[in-house]
């Protein structure tokens, strides 16, 4: 089944319940009665009316098990109602995950668990391969997301889009979700990191689903933007051999414009918003990296100007390291490097990017003990081999 | 939290120790290896010999057997450990993913049994 055929119908079916575990059972006995029953009477005309029927009487038997009548009665009386208008509406049924999402990033559900669970419901990502993005076993994965799915059920968790006086703060939480599962993909002086490339895909589908649904938020505009011109530069990131490229090496006619085109144009729309934000203001930076395919060259004055603001909004790690690599470029390795002895020593011992742009810059400056230092700490903190040689190549 | 790295290298990575730092494994170690301590996160860790060197014993019915060869063969073997002091099982994975061997070893993660120790270590 498509993933956003899965996605759909669990959205829907939990939003009635708000038992995601329940949904998913129900859902996953749906499937397997489908599997049995299809190949024999042919694939029915509606499949997903047909899955979200199969899958509501389960739920019915699941709630009439639980023998708890009062607590359920309800429940029954709105799936019986619901069955029979979905029926009469010619087998479609409202898109809800959206909704889905604003729960699996409520500020009830303990943020590491966020992106976990959006991977799990709207995107039916199996929990071993969730696990093995987030580097724990999958049997510990497991457990947490059931315990989180639990407590959306037992503390009530609305399935609702915020109202609008809320909306910017869960948006962001949403957003920031979405964006962790690309986050440690990023290609700047850090380098990427190969546990997140498949999630890539993941993150970008989950963006489209909260735009197709919150088209006039530019931020999603943003975050979807800023994805798309770092998938744009996927393939150029490597060699066919499996070398890392960095950016500033990077050939630009390697880079995909289709790719680059939607990002422009998401950004575009996002700017007639006329509400700037974290997402947008990092595109725009990767919209100006895209620009060297036309112009041949980066414009870092522009880009030291996007990151001044970025650091003002969101004072992230990553945004202040990257200034400060932007402000070398603008102005030389000594101002960057004044920059990035700004940064709190304690906050980046085990943060690779930090130490990676030190040991450029001081390389640059002819420092080289302390450039070899740093290149051994940024080489020491490398996760990813291809990486760790390109590094161990530059210090020499 | 105390944890211990059991590093599990392949024959190419014992290999290499020959070379000394021409060896890019040899000088992803050395980084890996400063860059532990200055994390704070480095309590302590060895590399071991060849496991053709070694020699295996158990005691039973007070006789002792000595056994050339390890206690268990296998394609990857032991070839160093490490001790971490970190915050959680998350940040001893994470270490664990930066090591040099996990790219064609494996590296096996444990709690170090700190409340058994006590009960047997002089404070």
């Amino acid at each position: 089944m498509a993933r956003a055929s899965y996605g759909r119908l669990l959205a829907y079916l939990s939003s009635e319940t708000r038992d995601v575990v329940g949904a998913e059972d129900a859902l996953g006995d749906a499937l397997l009665a489908a599997l049995t029953s299809w190949p024999k009477d042919g694939v029915p005309r509606q499949p997903e009316s047909w899955l979200l029927t199969a899958a509501r009487h389960r739920l019915i038997d699941q709630a009439r098990r639980r023998r708890v009548r009062d607590e359920h009665e309800g429940t029954l009386r709105r799936l019986a109602a619901e069955s029979t208008a979905t029926a009469v509406a010619g087998g479609t049924f409202p898109d809800r995950r959206a909704e889905l999402l604003f729960v699996c990033a409520h500020p009830a559900i303990e943020p590491a668990l966020h992106t976990p669970l959006m991977l799990q419901t709207v995107l039916g990502v199996d929990a071993a391969r969730i696990a093995q993005a987030f580097l724990v076993p999958p049997a510990t994965m497991g457990q947490r997301l059931v315990r989180a799915k639990q407590k959306i059920r037992e503390a009530g968790i609305p399935f609702e889009v915020p109202q609008d006086h809320e909306l910017p703060e869960r948006l962001d939480a949403v957003l920031e979700a979405i964006y962790a599962a690309y986050d440690l993909g990023r290609d700047d002086a850090a380098g990427i990191d190969p546990r997140a490339q498949d999630l890539a895909d993941e993150a970008v589908w989950l963006a489209r689903v909260v735009r197709e649904r919150l088209p006039e938020e530019p931020e999603i505009r943003g975050l979807l933007a800023l994805m798309l011109f770092c998938d744009a530069r996927r393939a150029a990131r490597r060699t066919p051999d499996g070398r890392y490229v960095p950016l500033s090496e990077q050939d630009p006619g390697s880079w995909s414009t289709s790719a680059i085109r939607e990002a422009e144009t998401e950004l575009g729309a996002a700017a007639r918003g006329g509400r700037i934000g974290r997402f947008q203001l990092e595109a725009a930076i990767q919209s100006v990296h895209a620009e060297r395919a036309q112009t041949g060259r980066t414009d870092w004055a522009a880009i030291v100007v996007f990151y001044e603001h970025l650091v003002q909004l969101a004072p992230t790690l990553g945004a202040r390291v990257a200034q400060a690599a932007a402000v070398a470029e603008a102005h030389g390795a000594a101002a960057g490097l004044a920059l990035l002895d700004t940064i709190d020593r304690a906050a980046v011992a085990t943060y690779q990017p930090f130490w990676a742009v030190r040991a450029h810059l001081l390389r640059q400056l002819g420092e080289g003990v302390d450039a070899v230092e740093a290149y051994d700490r940024a080489i020491g903190l490398t996760e990813d081999p291809a990486i760790r040689r390109f590094l161990l190549e530059r210090r020499g | 939290m105390k944890y211990i790295m059991l590093i599990y290298e392949t024959p190419q990575n014992l290999e290499s120790r020959k070379d000394g730092e021409r060896d890019p494994y040899v000088a992803a170690w050395r980084a890996y290896h400063k860059a532990l301590i200055a994390a704070g996160a480095y309590v302590g860790g060895a590399p071991l010999k060849n496991v053709a060197t070694a020699t295996t014993v158990r005691l039973r019915e007070g006789r002792r057997h000595v056994q050339d060869g390890p206690f268990a063969e296998a394609k990857e073997q032991l070839g160093g450990f490490v001790i971490l002091d970190v915050a959680s099982l998350d940040a001893a994975l994470e270490w664990a993913v930066r090591c040099p061997a996990v790219a064609s070893g494996a590296i096996e993660v444990r709690p170090v049994d700190v409340d058994y120790h006590a009960t047997f270590v002089e404070p």
